[in-house]
């Protein structure tokens, strides 16, 4: 069974957010990793090849330096690995993600494509539904539980409190969700081989992509900061008299209680 | 220009947010002189047309059938297409909840449409609308707009007001042919408990490293359920396998924004700030008194988690007697 496992480079989750002088998110000295939803898809697709055998191949769409991450998705264990990067590509949305992915898994053969639920940089989660869509494929998306055979695939997904089985032929489009496993940290070992390994790498036209196809459909006006909120009133005292001091304020200022 | 508005349901009920979009459907739609369509798809949920005309909406759209009566990404996606054509709808308004999250993508691409997820905020004037969404979990937002002809936006529960306002509430059965599913729906499975949603509670009282330990939630457990609130949970609880994914709140989590969030015993890192620094109303309960999110608190307090926990639950106990 052949996996493909789509990733994105995205800053640390601790990384704070500046902009550049023309008022663009400043991705400089920031640390980057892979999106720990698409580490996730990268663990389960590396587990299933595991159990089910064949390969794996990471895929992503950036700047050159998401080789960095790419390489990451060698050392956990991916086959393979192939970077789409083309200075012609100008701030893509989730259409534009999708578009290149789906020209590039139809130079592909898979079985099964793999991704996180969604990015934690623009939260959109727009790119595994959309993908499905360009590709005609079934999808289920946030997959917390996630098991194949023969050539079914059954899917556990969350929905508000509780959850849905899905069951679906395949090849189909799965996102995954956190906890659906728990990813392996790979050996220095590993580490200093998967920086030897090749990744393919391929531009727009190589793709017989052109600017027009992968123009994104939604343009940022604006970067706009949220208030920092300030430090409010510390309550003091014993137990009894911090919480009646809490109630009070709760219920008379707030008007919560 | 047409609004549409996909009233999302589940067993027949709808959750707080569908109404929110029908609401801000109708200020949109009476801002740009407009007329208010909202779309229903399920099994016999007619019934759901009269609340939704209490909240705005001028022509319902009702797709019944059997075949609608649990979740499936490709009927509904076919249904929501037909209906955007049918009233040639050039803004579709969602809720972000987790069927939409997988139905909207679908439905844009197929009609070519950008898609605006989790909105907080709209801004209208003459012909564009703007939408404001979180990035980075919200460390920054963007100001956003759509390029193609036909737009479509999630909005964020507890985000948009609801009001009451009565729409002329015709409705209309319509049929839609249903492409073959692939991936189907074939159960569901409910959490036990009455608490409520996280993303469309009210009240959340959550937990952190400083419980010491999964039983520490029951003192949680114990005030959220004397006040109606939801149980949340910070990355480093679930990550210690005190409490399962669905709790957690934050960057890699759900993003709340209820009235009140009662911090107990979490530290604050940025990405569980990211989760639930827009609340209206923190309260921080912890004994470090220097920890992150002592300092962004409306309301602080330094101390045994435990003690002040018991005691809060005892004085409003009383206080309802």
């Amino acid at each position: 069974m052949n996996i493909v496992v789509c990733i994105k480079q995205t800053f640390d989750t601790e990384a704070k957010i500046a902009l550049t002088d023309g008022g663009e998110i400043d991705d400089r000295s920031v640390i980057k990793i892979v999106n720990p939803y698409d580490e996730y898809a990268v663990e389960e697709a590396i587990r299933l090849k595991e159990r089910h055998g064949g390969e794996v191949t990471a895929v992503t769409v950036g700047a050159e330096d998401s080789r960095q991450a790419l390489q990451h998705c060698l050392a956990m264990g991916v086959d393979r690995a192939v970077l789409v990067t083309d200075p012609l590509v100008q701030s893509p949305d989730g259409h534009t993600y999708a578009v290149i992915l789906a020209a590039l898994l139809r130079t592909m053969e898979y079985d099964l494509i793999l991704c996180g639920r969604e990015s934690i940089d623009t939260g959109d989660g727009q790119v595994p539904s959309r993908l499905a869509q360009i590709l005609d494929l079934p999808q289920i998306n946030v997959v917390s539980h996630l098991e194949i055979e023969n050539g079914t695939v059954r899917a556990t997904r969350d929905i508000e409190g509780g959850s849905e089985h899905v069951e679906s032929s395949r090849p189909c489009v799965i996102s995954v969700q956190k906890g659906i496993n728990e990813v392996r940290y790979p050996s220095l070992r590993l580490i200093m081989r998967a920086k030897k390994m090749p990744i393919d790498s391929y531009s727009l036209e190589d793709l017989t992509l052109t600017t027009d196809d992968v123009k994104p459909f939604l343009g940022v006006e604006a970067y706009i900061f949220p208030e920092t909120r300030k430090a409010g009133v510390r309550l003091r005292g014993e137990p009894a008299d911090v919480v009646t001091q809490l109630i009070g304020y709760l219920r008379d200022e707030y008007r919560i209680l | 220009m047409a609004v549409l508005v996909f009233a999302e349901q589940r067993k027949g009920k709808m959750p707080k947010v569908a109404f929110e979009a029908v609401s801000q459907g109708r200020r949109i739609a009476d801002r740009r002189g407009d007329s208010l369509h909202v779309c229903l798809i399920g099994d016999n949920v007619s019934h759901l047309s009269d609340d939704i005309t209490a909240y705005g909406g001028d022509d319902i759209l009702i797709y019944d059938s059997v075949d609608l009566s649990d979740y499936q990404t490709e009927a509904y996606a076919a249904v929501l297409v037909s209906a955007v054509n049918e009233v040639g709808a050039k803004l579709v308004i969602m809720g972000h909840t987790l069927m939409v999250r997988d139905l909207a993508p679908r439905v844009a691409e197929e009609i070519g449409a950008g898609l605006v997820s989790d909105c907080t905020a709209m801004e209208t004037d003459e012909d564009v609308i703007s939408f404001i969404r979180p990035m980075y979990a919200g460390k920054v937002f963007a100001k956003v707009t759509v390029g193609t002809d036909v737009a479509l936006c999630t909005i964020r529960p507890n985000n948009f007001s609801i009001a009451e306002k009565p729409g002329k509430g015709k409705q209309r059965t319509l049929d839609c042919e249903i492409p073959e599913i692939r991936a189907r729906t074939t159960g569901m499975e409910v959490r036990g408990g009455d608490r409520p949603e996280l993303t469309e509670a009210d009240i959340i009282v959550s937990g952190g490293r400083g419980l010491g330990g999964a039983e520490g939630f029951g003192v949680v457990e114990e005030v959220a359920d004397i006040l109606g609130a939801a149980v949340g949970a910070s990355r480093a609880a679930v990550d210690a396998g005190w409490r399962s994914q669905q709790y957690q709140v934050g960057q890699t989590g759900k993003v709340v924004t209820p009235d009140l969030y009662v911090a107990c015993g979490i530290s604050g890192a940025a990405q569980h700030m990211a989760g639930m620094s827009a609340s209206r109303c923190i309260v921080a309960i912890n004994k470090d008194p220097d920890a992150n999110m002592m300092k962004v608190a409306d309301l602080s307090i330094e101390g045994d988690l435990y003690k002040i926990l018991s005691e809060l639950s005892d004085q409003i106990k009383n206080g309802a007697e």
